[in-house]
């Protein structure tokens, strides 16, 4: 049985289409990735998923059962970390952990010794009777990371699981998630729009941008899709024409100041595609990265949305004024 | 779903609100020190114009137990705001439990945060002279709690609706206001005007303060028991809209 079968899944609000007619299948104890720029419909799907958003069609099957028929079975088969904090922060740990085994019916006699398991996986027992207001950011996701583990769910999501958090925090929790999934052979779904994340986490990514799925394969298959090497090239005047009729170049993409060219075999071929571009400034060559397979995909770039001051430091607002 | 995981559920949300409630010191404080503001400075100030039969801080003690309970209850609405604006929410409806679930067991946490500084005010009522029975407690207590429910529950229907606390705070005032003034808390309703006093009869606090001012002075327009019938009526009147609003809540 897969875990996921979605069949033409779409959100639509008033006058936008959140999610449109996504088809995906997603098998047992895969780590699955939603990768794509904010507002791409990763979150809205995850919200379909897990019943909370009626989908507006379209059939969604998780851990067997229909999202709208079945949805407390749904509920039970998941465990969900959101992207904002969704603790108690004047409650500890232990409380918050507390709380969330009673409503999933965890049994009472093994409610105490879970919750110790959960929080050594996390590395956070010495901190359970700590109120969560004195958590920081890291230490909070950690715990209700640990809290999506403690009714055993079938299916984990985690939408976005790193946003805001310092590199070497998401270090860490990559590490706790990876841990995981081989642990407990647990399937787990994430959204993401840090490449890094997908490229590090996911067996498998989905790119979805516009509410569409734009490719979907594992981070490697992706990468090789393009079929070749990323040349971006810089300079006044490039001969586009002459580049283009060249039988080794792929695709080329204009942008303000470079030129991005998808070459085969670009250590052999450089030099005959420089001849060719006329006046070069400067040359930089690498094997595509999932953000050139976005690129590729989709015509621009993911980081353009998310790498810019205004975004980082709302996401910075977004967890700590709930802090 | 059976009786037991209901039951924890319900356990759970009602555990929440009351550590919460507990760690909040500054809620309790300011809760309690409203109605004995209002008892003091109100009760001696309109005291000397006031014409009623008997004490006037007698008179209005009743009034003030009341008034704990319609302010609280009807603040604790805000809470599920609050939630809904981080994602706590979201954690509680991704459980397994239902809505209407949800729904009982924030009525019951929050009901007991009211009781809890009703409770508190009837024992100050001891030190102010109140001039208690055997009876009034006990009696004093259930009105109290079923006044609890029924406002908590108003209090959760407004937010279940409600996208912003600043957008829930200005229509619970326009709710609170009214239910505290037109409640006979403050004075008797016999005098007021027919068409105010017509809106007198669709408040649950109306019969709530009758029925409290029955069991700790002895005058009442109804009998306790006609007085309990009428509160307990709405209480299953705004459980049903309220189970029904926590169904239909978007987030």
């Amino acid at each position: 049985m897969d875990a996921i079968k979605i069949t033409n899944l779409t959100k639509k609000y008033d006058n936008l289409i959140a999610v449109n007619k996504i088809n995906l299948t997603i098998k047992k104890g895969e780590i699955f990735g939603l990768l794509g720029p904010n507002g791409a419909g990763k979150t809205t799907t995850l919200m379909m998923l897990s019943t909370l958003l009626k989908p507006t069609s379209g059939i969604a099957i998780v851990n067997g059962f229909n999202v709208l028929t079945q949805a407390a079975k749904v509920r039970e088969s998941i465990g969900m970390v959101f992207q904002d904090p969704s603790s108690d922060d004047t409650l500890t740990g232990y409380e918050n952990l507390k709380l969330h085994a009673l409503m999933y019916d965890v049994p009472i006699h093994t409610i105490n010794q879970k919750i110790d398991n959960v929080l050594a996986l996390v590395n956070l027992k010495s901190r359970k009777n700590d109120v969560v207001k004195k958590y920081s950011g890291g230490m909070r996701r950690r715990m209700e990371l640990a809290r999506a583990l403690l009714h055993h769910p079938e299916i984990l999501f985690l939408d976005e699981p790193t946003l805001g958090l310092d590199p070497q925090t998401r270090e860490h929790i990559w590490k706790y998630i990876k841990n995981l999934a081989k642990k407990m052979n647990m399937t787990i779904i994430l959204t993401t729009h840090y490449m890094e994340e997908a490229e590090k986490l996911c067996d498998r990514i989905a790119i979805i941008d516009d509410g569409k799925i734009i490719a979907l394969n594992t981070p490697d298959n992706l990468k090789h899709s393009m079929g070749g090497d990323v040349v971006i090239l810089e300079g006044k005047n490039l001969h586009i024409g002459k580049m283009r009729k060249l039988s080794f170049v792929k695709k080329i993409q204009k942008n303000k100041n470079h030129v991005r060219i998808t070459v085969i075999n670009s250590a052999k071929n450089l030099q005959k595609l420089l001849c060719a571009a006329g006046e070069v400034k400067s040359v930089d060559v690498h094997s595509p990265d999932l953000n050139d397979v976005f690129l590729h995909y989709t015509g621009k770039a993911i980081r353009e949305e998310e790498g810019s001051e205004i975004e980082r430091i709302r996401d910075f607002a977004r967890v700590s004024q709930n802090r | 779903m059976n009786i037991g995981k209901i039951a924890k559920g319900i356990y759970a949300l009602w555990y929440r609100e009351f550590k919460v409630f507990l760690r909040e010191r500054s809620r309790i404080i300011s809760s309690l020190f409203l109605p004995l503001f209002w008892y003091f400075i109100f009760g001696e100030g309109v005291g000397s114009i006031a014409t009623v039969s008997g004490n006037y801080n007698y008179f209005i003690f009743p009034g003030f137990l009341a008034m704990t309970i319609i302010f609280s209850a009807l603040f604790n609405g805000a809470y599920i705001v609050y939630d809904k604006k981080v994602d706590f929410l979201k954690e509680v409806l991704v459980t397994p439990l239902s809505r209407t679930t949800i729904f009982v067991g924030k009525v019951l946490g929050g009901m007991t945060d009211c009781l809890l500084q009703a409770f508190i005010l009837l024992v100050i009522g001891i030190f102010l002279g109140i001039p208690f029975t055997l009876l009034s407690v006990p009696l004093s207590i259930v009105m109290l709690f079923f006044l609890a429910v029924g406002l908590v529950s108003l209090g959760l229907i407004i937010g279940a609706f409600m996208e912003s606390p600043e957008g829930y705070g200005l229509v619970a005032s326009f709710v609170v206001y009214p239910i505290f003034l037109l409640s006979g808390a403050l004075y008797p309703l016999d005098n007021l005007p027919a068409w105010l006093k017509a809106i007198t009869f669709i408040n649950p606090a109306t019969f709530a303060v009758d029925g409290l001012r029955n069991a700790i002075i002895h005058t009442s327009s109804f009998s306790f028991i006609v007085d309990l019938g009428i509160v307990l009526g709405f209480d299953v009147l705004l459980i049903i809209a309220g189970a029904w609003a926590f169904n239909k809540m978007k987030l």
